[in-house]
C-alpha cells in the first residue's frame, strides 16, 4: 500500500503512535483459531467468544474473515486491531488483483501479512498484541496450505492442522488425537468442531456452541471452488451432532491406545 | 523577439477536440449493453492481456476506447480512488456517479490545459444495480463532459453508425445471449454497411451479473462459455426470424 502510506498515512495501522501507558490496555480479545487441511482444500474455523480479562466482551463475534477467493484469515488477539488488519489485508489483495488483473501467489499473499503483523510489533508489546492463522487454498499446487505467525511476524507454514489463541493448545492436542490425512471435508468440519469444544472445555476465554442462544462456530471451507461459509443451519447440524455424543461421552471420541 | 500568432479560444479546442477524436477513431469501437441480469461489455480485441474493460469496483465495471497507456492510467486511478473510498467510510459508499465525476474532472483538465496534449480516449463507467431501472451507464467522452446513458452505448471509432444500429434493436430485458448476439452484428457492421465475421478469439466480453452472490459482480466471459452464449445467441435470433416470417 505504497500509494496509501503516502497520501492518507494516518489510515495505516503502523503508523500510528501509541501514547505511553502503564500496565496493559484492556480491550476485547479474540480467544481460538483452528486450521485442518483435507485433500482438496483446506477447513478454518473459530469460536465465537471475545474476551475483556475475565469479562466476556461478545457472545457472537466474527473472527474468521474471506482474505479474497481463495483465501481466509483467523484472527486471535486484540480484536480491534485484528479486524481492522484484516480489513487492510483484504483491501491489498483485491486492489493487487484488479491493478495487476492477477491474483497473488498464496505465498505472496502470506508474505505480505506477515509484515503487517510486524508492524504492529510496538503495540503488541503493549498487550495488544494479533495472531492470526492464514489458510488457502494453492491454485499452483492444487492444495489446502495454512500458516501461522508469530507476534513478530515469523510465519511458518503448518502441515495437516494449526490453533492459534488462548485455547490453541487444547485444539491443538485434539486435532492431534483426531487427524488423519485421508479426511472428507465433512469430517473436517467435524473436526475443527470437535477441537473447538475441547479448547472451551479447557480455556474459559474460549466460548463453546451456544445452543440457547443459537450460536455456533464460524465454520469456512476453501477448496478449488473458492471460499465457502457454511450457512447457520449447516453449522448448528455439525454442532448439535458433536454435543449430543458428548452428552455420552463428555470428553469426546477416543483415540487407539497403541 | 517575433510575435506569437494569436489563435482564439474557439480554434484552440476545436484543434484539439479534433486531434483527440482523430486518435479514438483509429482504435476498434466497443459497446455496453444492459441485459435482464446486468450489464455486458462487448468489444474486438485482438490482445487477451491488454483489456479494454475492467473492474473498478463491486458494481462498477470501466470500458475504454482510444490510447492504451492513457486509458490504463485512468484506470489505475479509478482502481485507487474506489478502493481507498471503500476503506476509509464502506464498501456501499463507492458510487459509479462519484467515479464519473472524478474522470470528467480530470479528462476535462487535461484537454483545457495547455501545456498537456489532450487524452486521446473515451470511457465507459458502468454501475450495476439492484433492479434494472437502478443501472447506471456513463459515457465520459475527451473533453471531460458526462453523458448518462440507458439501454446501450458505443464509444470508439465507429461509434455513431454502431449507437444508432443498437438504439433500433435493443429493448429492456433482453438475455445475456441475445445482448451479446445483438453486440457482436453492431461491431461486425463496417462503415459501407457491409458484415464481416468477428471470431470469438478475437472478441472481448465482460459481464456485471446482479445475480451473481459474490460481492464483485465484474466477470469475464471467455473460451467455452463464449462460444456457448455466441451459440445460443445465434440460434435464438434464427428461431425469431423464422417467427416473424410465419407471422407475415
Amino acid at each position: 500500500m505504497d500509494f496509501l502510506a503516502e497520501h492518507q498515512p494516518e489510515l495505516l495501522p503502523g503508523n500510528r503512535q501509541l501514547p505511553p501507558v502503564k500496565g496493559t490496555i484492556e480491550a476485547p480479545h479474540g480467544t481460538t483459531i483452528v486450521a485442518v487441511t483435507f485433500p482438496g482444500g483446506v477447513v478454518l474455523a473459530g469460536d465465537r467468544r471475545a474476551t475483556m480479562g475475565n469479562v466476556i466482551a461478545q457472545r457472537d463475534i466474527e473472527k474468521v474473515f474471506p482474505a479474497d477467493e481463495y483465501s481466509a484469515v483467523g484472527i486471535a488477539g486484540t480484536a480491534g486491531i485484528a479486524v481492522e488488519m484484516v480489513k487492510l489485508f483484504q483491501l491489498e489483495l483485491e486492489h493487487f488483483e484488479k491493478v495487476e488483473g492477477a491474483q497473488l501467489s498464496l505465498e505472496g499473499k502470506a508474505n505480505r501479512l506477515s509484515t503487517m503483523i510486524r508492524s504492529n510489533l510496538g503495540m503488541a508489546m503493549q498487550g495488544l498484541a494479533v495472531v492470526p492463522l492464514f489458510a488457502g487454498y494453492d491454485l499452483d499446487q492444487g492444495r489446502g496450505r495454512i500458516f501461522s505467525y508469530d507476534v513478530t511476524g515469523g510465519r511458518s507454514e503448518e502441515h495437516g492442522y494449526a490453533a492459534t489463541g488462548s485455547g490453541s493448545l487444547f485444539a491443538r492436542g485434539s486435532m492431534k488425537k483426531l487427524y488423519r490425512e485421508d479426511l472428507t471435508e465433512q469430517d473436517a468440519t467435524t473436526l475443527v468442531v470437535q477441537a473447538l469444544y475441547d479448547a472451551a472445555d479447557e480455556d474459559s476465554a474460549t466460548g463453546g456452541p451456544d445452543v440457547a442462544r443459537r450460536i455456533y462456530p464460524i465454520v469456512t471451507v476453501i477448496t478449488e471452488d473458492g471460499f465457502r461459509r457454511l450457512t447457520e443451519d449447516e453449522a448448528s447440524t455439525i454442532a448439535r451432532s458433536v454435543l449430543e455424543r458428548r452428552l455420552e461421552q463428555p470428553d469426546g471420541p477416543r483415540a487407539a491406545l497403541l | 523577439m517575433s510575435t506569437p500568432f494569436y489563435v482564439s479560444p474557439q480554434q484552440a479546442m476545436a484543434d484539439r477536440a479534433e486531434y483527440a477524436r482523430k486518435g479514438i477513431a483509429r482504435g476498434r469501437s466497443l459497446v455496453v449493453l444492459q441485459y435482464a441480469d446486468g450489464i455486458v461489455f462487448v468489444g474486438e480485441n485482438p490482445s487477451r492481456a491488454l483489456h479494454k474493460f475492467s473492474e473498478i469496483y463491486d458494481r462498477i465495471g470501466f470500458a475504454a476506447a482510444g490510447k492504451y497507456n492513457e486509458y490504463e492510467n485512468l484506470r489505475i486511478g479509478g482502481v485507487r480512488y474506489a478502493d481507498l473510498r471503500g476503506y476509509t467510510y464502506d464498501r456501499g459508499d463507492v458510487t459509479a456517479r462519484g467515479l464519473a465525476n472524478v474522470y470528467a474532472q480530470t479528462l476535462g483538465t487535461i484537454f483545457s490545459s495547455v501545456g498537456e496534449k489532450p487524452y486521446e480516449v473515451e470511457l465507459v463507467v458502468a454501475e450495476v444495480g439492484d433492479t434494472p431501472e437502478q443501472d447506471q451507464i456513463y459515457r465520459l467522452p475527451h473533453d471531460g463532459s458526462i453523458v448518462d446513458e440507458h439501454g446501450s452505448v458505443a464509444v470508439g471509432g465507429n461509434a455513431e453508425q454502431i449507437s444508432s444500429y443498437l438504439d433500433q434493436r435493443h429493448r429492456d430485458g433482453m438475455s445475456l445471449a441475445e445482448a451479446l448476439q445483438l453486440a457482436v452484428q453492431a461491431l461486425s457492421r463496417d462503415t459501407n454497411g457491409t458484415q464481416r465475421e468477428i471470431p470469438a478469439e478475437r472478441l472481448e466480453v465482460a459481464v456485471l451479473d446482479r445475480t451473481r452472490p459474490q460481492k464483485r459482480k465484474f466477470k469475464r466471459i471467455t473460451g467455452a462459455q463464449l462460444s456457448r452464449l455466441l451459440e445460443a445467441g445465434s440460434t435464438a435470433s434464427e428461431a425469431e426470424s423464422a417467427k416473424d416470417t410465419d407471422g407475415t
